[in-house]
């Protein structure tokens, strides 16, 4: 009989290795997918995969990777410290919105102002909003033990509905006619979020992307407050005797991962999406709990991940408007990813034993 | 003809195409659709346009489309890919697409773009939309008449002047065929959400309401009235057809497809223009669905002949004397009101007891 048992270390190979194998196993069940719906199922992954980085167009898509991706892994890096500390930040959504919101807020409210200052006020904004937002579940936890996980969730609709209430109040474009939405921020040069080479997709949202991953990189390895989100994760009750209050790196961990995701928002409504609409939030903070995972909670890894995420996006978009997939296939395609990644996962902590039944 | 002689013309006529088709590249037709298009709804109707162009055209268009587009950055890269693939003409179909279809149109100035219910135009830009207020009068009369509670219930989707406009349309005919009519409104901030539609419809049921119009999608708030018992409702964008006769009377239907070809033939023939239209009933764009015998006949025979009259242009839906609901003066007796005035409608009329949300 096969019987599950509990290694004594987590698997070093099998961390590594999970992703890579969930990634196989994604391509795999996605073509047989594919093939039910009557579609080549080489092609429909060879486009997913291989259009964006060396097909026809490639050089339009490849900038394209860090724009979609650079947000994946703001938040995601973020939430991956959380995650290490047994800190459950579901709520990026939520903080991703506020920190658009008053981000752009300062922006619209100089308009028309034309100064350097602007922007760099934007992200100091966008940042504090997110961070704020944070705070309402973590102070909430430490001072009354509330439960993160459902606060920062249902933070995420209440963020919508200001979104909403701001795109069509306060914010809305008083030259729009009367249809909601704010300026366009894209043709506010001091407030614009632009390429910062022309054609790269570089922009200050990707810079702040790699610098969040050295930065959580350095914290994790070097820093007494890498040692005690890990140690926290590992080990709670020793991490107290260690010395490690775990009030304050509730507010830490919480506070780091939502002025991420605020800056991130900040830079997407400043740059990419250019305005405040109804509909702004595209999910990237749920996504990012995906990539954080993916990425093995590991800097580099999350890097990687939020790259591999942006690129089934945008090779999903190509292979439904070339080979007409459905799009709730390719978003199928992409839960595959972590489903597989979860059920991979089994095989880091537990290894399959063959066992003799026992005679009862 | 035996089967080798068919075998032999289908081969004949597959050789045919193809040459026909070496000969002259297939006009791309591109389509950026904001819902599923299993939606029932707005989204599901602008694919069954595109359906009779691929019908129309036949070998001479190819489409392509990407459906559940969100409005933003992502709609940008959606429209730059068809543009690079080839695409000669994209329509873009909902009011959030403006921007990132300016911004692409920028970058292919040879490649035509059709953008639906908006209000920018460029050389390359096209806008067009259907003047829906005219199914509203329509559908507003039939519930007037239809209620015994005198509460007309209203599912809005955004206060955009679109949804405002209806509102307003729908109000002035109701009060004109039932002066005690009242109209109560739960905005949905959703233009599709079975969920949220049906608790709206289950409110509004609550507070009375035994006539229940929408600007959402779904047909889940038919599904509620249904249940209700004795509540009617109409179909919005599509027929909603699966619930006729009753609860739904009525329907507001999209028919995109007359325009669709019309501008493939434009692209073909080399005469396409930018151009701002706003098509009605007399145009085919917005149609009226079969009103069914849960309507008396008096009152389906006043509501065709409503929708006649606004055909032919003899009569405008917005016509005065209308005041604003602050009491001010709008329209004088006998004037229409100017489509300037309707895209940017941002106000309700007179008797109207909600506000509209800021």
């Amino acid at each position: 009989m096969l019987r599950l048992e509990r290694r004594p270390q987590p698997s070093r190979l099998w961390t590594w290795l999970a992703p890579l194998l969930a990634v196989l196993a994604t391509m795999v069940a996605g073509g047989l997918l594919f093939a039910l719906l009557g579609k080549n199922p080489y092609e429909a992954v060879a486009t997913i995969f291989w259009e964006p980085l060396f097909g026809e167009f490639a050089s339009y898509y490849r900038p394209q990777l860090l724009v979609k991706g650079a947000p994946l892994v703001l938040i995601g890096i973020g939430l991956g410290l959380g995650f290490r500390a047994g800190i459950w930040n579901i709520g990026a959504e939520g903080q991703y919105i506020v920190g658009a919101l008053t981000g752009a807020g300062v922006g619209l409210a100089v308009y028309p102002l034309d100064a350097w200052f602007v922007f760099p006020l934007m992200v100091i904004a966008g940042a504090l909003g997110g961070w704020a937002w944070a705070m309402i579940p973590a102070l909430l936890k430490v001072r009354f033990g509330t439960n993160e996980i459902l606060v920062s969730l249902m933070l995420v609709y209440v963020a919508e509905e200001l979104l909403a209430a701001m795109a069509l109040g306060p914010m809305k474009n008083p030259e729009g006619m009367g249809f909601p939405g704010s300026r366009n921020l894209q043709q506010y040069p001091a407030a614009h979020n632009a390429e910062i080479l022309t054609g790269t997709g570089m922009h200050w949202g990707v810079v702040a992307a790699l610098i969040a991953v050295i930065f959580a990189y350095v914290l994790l390895g070097r820093h007494i407050l890498g040692y005690h989100i890990r140690l926290s994760g590992q080990a709670p009750r020793a991490a107290r005797f260690a010395g490690v209050r775990p009030a304050r790196l509730v507010l830490t961990c919480l506070g780091i991962s939502g002025a991420l995701a605020g800056l991130a928002g900040m830079f997407e409504v400043s740059g990419p999406a250019g305005q405040v609409s109804i509909d702004f939030n595209v999910g990237y903070g749920f996504t990012a709990i995906i990539v954080a995972f993916l990425g093995r909670l590991h800097p580099a890894g999350i890097a990687l991940a939020g790259l591999l995420m942006a690129l089934t996006y945008i090779g999903g978009e190509i292979a439904q408007s070339n080979l007409g997939l459905p799009a709730a296939a390719i978003q199928m395609f992409q839960g595959m990813l972590l489903f597989f990644l979860l059920a991979v996962d089994l095989f880091t902590n537990f290894r399959v034993r063959l066992r003799k039944t026992e005679v009862a | 003809m035996n089967i080798k002689g068919l075998l032999a013309a289908a081969g004949l006529a597959t050789g045919l195409a193809t040459a026909a088709a070496a000969q002259d590249d297939p006009t791309k037709v591109g389509f950026i659709y904001v819902g599923p298009i299993g939606d029932g709804g707005w989204t599901y109707e602008h694919d069954k346009a595109r359906l009779a162009v691929e019908e129309h055209f036949g070998d001479k268009v190819e489409t392509v489309y990407q459906e559940s587009v969100p409005e933003g950055a992502d709609a940008e890269r959606a429209i730059t890919q068809m543009a690079l693939q080839g695409a000669d003409l994209i329509f873009t179909t909902s009011f959030g697409f403006m921007e990132p279809t300016l911004t692409v149109a920028r970058k292919f100035p040879d490649v035509k773009f059709e953008h639906a219910t908006g209000y920018k135009t460029l050389p390359n830009v096209s806008t067009y939309s259907a003047r829906f207020y005219e199914g509203r009068a329509v559908q507003g009369h039939i519930a007037g008449k239809m209620t015994e509670s005198d509460i007309i219930g209203y599912i809005a989707s955004y206060p955009i002047p679109e949804v405002i406009r209806g509102i307003n349309s729908a109000f002035v005919h109701a009060r004109e065929a039932n002066p005690d009519v009242e109209f109560k409104i739960i905005w949905a901030y959703t233009w599709f959400d079975p969920a949220k539609e049906a608790d709206a419809a289950t409110a509004l049921i609550e507070q009375g309401a035994d006539v229940i119009l929408q600007h959402t999608d779904s047909t889940a708030p038919h599904a509620a009235a249904e249940k209700a018992g004795d509540v009617v409702t109409f179909g919005q964008a599509s027929d909603m057809a699966e619930y006729k006769p009753f609860p739904r009377v009525s329907s507001i239907i999209d028919n995109w497809a007359p325009y669709y070809i019309d501008r493939v033939q434009a692209v073909m023939d080399g005469t396409w223009e930018s151009q701002q239209v706003w098509h009605g009933i007399d145009e085919g764009m917005v149609e009226i669905g079969e009103i069914t015998d849960a309507v008396p006949d008096e009152v389906k025979q006043e509501a065709l002949a409503l929708k006649e009259s606004m055909a032919s242009g003899e009569y405008h839906p917005f016509t005065g004397p209308l005041k604003k609901k602050d009491g001010s003066a709008w329209l004088a007796e006998g004037e229409t009101a100017s489509d300037e005035t309707l895209l940017g409608m941002d106000f309700y009329v007179e008797g109207l007891e909600a506000d509209i949300p800021q």
